[in-house]
C-alpha cells in the first residue's frame, strides 16, 4: 500500500506559490525568461508584476517546459525558467525524458505541488497519494532534481542552477490557495511582449 | 551567380526525391529546430536531417510536445518544423487551438499521411478523415502534396507564407507523393 507520508515530497514544508514566484522573480537580474504554466502559475507569475521576459499560456495545459526547452534551445546564454502544475506535469511527463537527452544547461524547471487540480475545485490528481514527481525526474535522467525543504532552500537551488552544466529541476510543495493575479487574456499581446523582451522584435 | 546557375544545371540531371526538397527547402527558409515523432514514410528524412549539421533534430514523446517547443523557439528567435503522421495529427487540436492558432505562431508541421489509398488499419482510416476537418475549422492553411513536380513550390511558398503572415500550416504528405506504407507479407 502506498503511503503519502513516506514519499520524500511529504517531508518538505507546505509554501506557497505566489511567494516562492515572488522569490524567483527578485533574484532574476539578467533578463531570464520565464515561462508560466496554465492557470495559477501563470495568474501567480502575472501578480509578480509583468517582465517583458515573461511569458503566459492560456491553454496548451502542460507545455510550460517544451515551450521553455524551444526558448532554451534557441537562445542558450539566456537561462530560461519554467513554472509548472503537478497536474500539468502529468500531462506531458515525456517531456522529461526530451529534456534529459538534449540536456540544456539554462534551463530550471519548477514543479509546483499541491497534489490537487485547484482551479477546478481542488479535486486530486492521480499522483496525489502515490507519486513523486522530483523521482520521477530522477528516472527520466535529469540528475539535478531535487525538492525544496523550504523557502530558503528554493532560493539556494534557484541559485545553483544559473551555473549548473546540466538542466535543473525544482520540486516544491505548496498549499491549495488560488492564485492572486488575472493575466490579461490577450495572446497576441502576451506574445509580441515575450518577442520584444527577447530581443528578436522591435518596438512598433 | 555562376555558382547558383552551376547548381541549377547539375540538379537538372538529377530529378530530386521528396525528402531531398522538403531537406534542401528547410535549409533554404533557415528552419533549424526539427522534432519529430517518427513514420515509416519519413526514415529517409529523418535520417538525413540527422545527419546534417544544419539542423537541431531530435524526437518527443508526443506532437503536443513538439508544438510547445517550436512555439517557445520562434518567439526566441529560430524556426523550425514538426515531422509527424496522421495519427499523431490527431492529438493536435487543443493545442493548435489554445496556442499556435490564438498566438500567432507560425507553425509548420509536416504531416505523413496514413489511412488513406491503400491503407491496411482501419483506425488509421479512420483517424485520417478527422484531420482536414480539424484544419478547416480552425482555418488552418493545408496543402495535400501529391506531385513531385510542384512540391517543392508548395513547401517553399507554404513556409514562406507562414513566416509572414504568423499562421500555421499543414502540409499533408499523399501516398501519391511518397508512396506511402503499403502491408507487404
Amino acid at each position: 500500500m502506498n503511503d503519502a507520508a513516506n514519499t520524500p515530497a511529504r517531508n518538505t514544508k507546505v509554501m506557497n506559490r505566489f511567494d516562492l514566484t515572488s522569490r524567483l522573480v527578485a533574484k532574476l537580474n539578467n533578463e531570464e525568461a520565464v515561462i508560466g504554466g496554465i492557470g495559477n502559475t501563470n495568474f501567480d507569475l502575472w501578480a509578480t508584476g509583468h517582465r517583458p521576459q515573461n511569458f503566459y499560456m492560456l491553454g496548451s495545459m502542460g507545455l510550460a517546459f517544451p515551450i521553455a526547452l524551444g526558448v532554451a534551445l534557441a537562445q542558450p546564454k539566456r537561462h530560461v525558467f519554467a513554472l509548472e502544475g503537478d497536474g500539468s506535469l502529468l500531462m506531458q511527463m515525456g517531456c522529461l525524458s526530451t529534456i534529459a537527452t538534449l540536456r540544456p544547461a539554462n534551463l530550471t524547471m519548477i514543479v509546483m505541488d499541491n497534489g490537487v487540480y485547484q482551479i477546478t475545485g481542488a479535486q486530486p490528481t492521480p499522483a496525489a497519494a502515490t507519486t513523486d514527481l522530483v523521482a520521477v525526474a530522477l528516472g527520466c535522467g535529469l540528475a539535478s532534481s531535487a525538492w525544496a525543504a523550504d523557502e530558503e532552500d528554493f532560493e539556494r537551488l534557484i541559485e545553483q542552477s544559473l551555473s549548473a552544466s546540466e538542466p535543473t529541476l525544482i520540486g516544491v510543495r505548496i498549499d491549495d490557495k488560488a492564485g492572486v493575479g488575472a493575466t490579461r487574456r490577450d495572446p497576441v499581446q502576451l506574445r509580441e511582449q515575450f518577442m520584444l523582451g527577447m530581443g528578436v522584435r522591435e518596438a512598433m | 551567380m555562376a555558382a547558383a546557375a552551376e547548381q541549377t544545371s547539375s540538379q537538372a540531371s538529377h530529378q530530386k526525391s521528396w525528402h531531398e526538397v522538403v531537406l534542401q527547402t528547410l535549409k533554404r527558409n533557415d528552419i533549424r529546430l526539427v522534432p519529430y515523432v517518427p513514420d515509416r514514410v519519413l526514415t529517409t528524412l529523418i535520417k538525413s536531417i540527422h545527419a546534417d549539421p544544419f539542423f537541431t533534430c531530435f524526437p518527443t514523446a508526443r506532437e503536443e510536445e513538439a508544438v510547445g517547443i517550436l512555439s517557445g523557439a520562434w518567439m526566441a528567435g529560430m524556426k523550425g518544423a514538426v515531422l509527424m503522421q496522421t495519427s499523431g495529427f490527431a492529438t493536435l487540436a487543443n493545442v493548435l487551438a489554445s496556442l499556435a492558432v490564438p498566438y500567432q505562431i507560425p507553425l509548420i508541421m509536416f504531416v505523413s499521411e496514413r489511412g488513406t489509398l491503400g491503407e491496411f488499419n482501419y483506425g488509421q482510416a479512420l483517424v485520417c478523415r478527422t484531420m482536414r476537418p480539424v484544419l478547416d475549422s480552425l482555418a488552418v492553411e493545408h496543402h495535400t502534396c501529391t506531385r513531385l513536380d510542384e512540391f517543392e513550390f508548395i513547401v517553399d511558398r507554404s513556409i514562406k507564407q507562414a513566416v509572414t503572415t504568423q499562421a500555421p500550416v499543414a502540409l499533408i504528405l499523399s501516398p501519391l507523393l511518397t508512396g506511402g506504407k503499403v502491408f507487404d507479407k
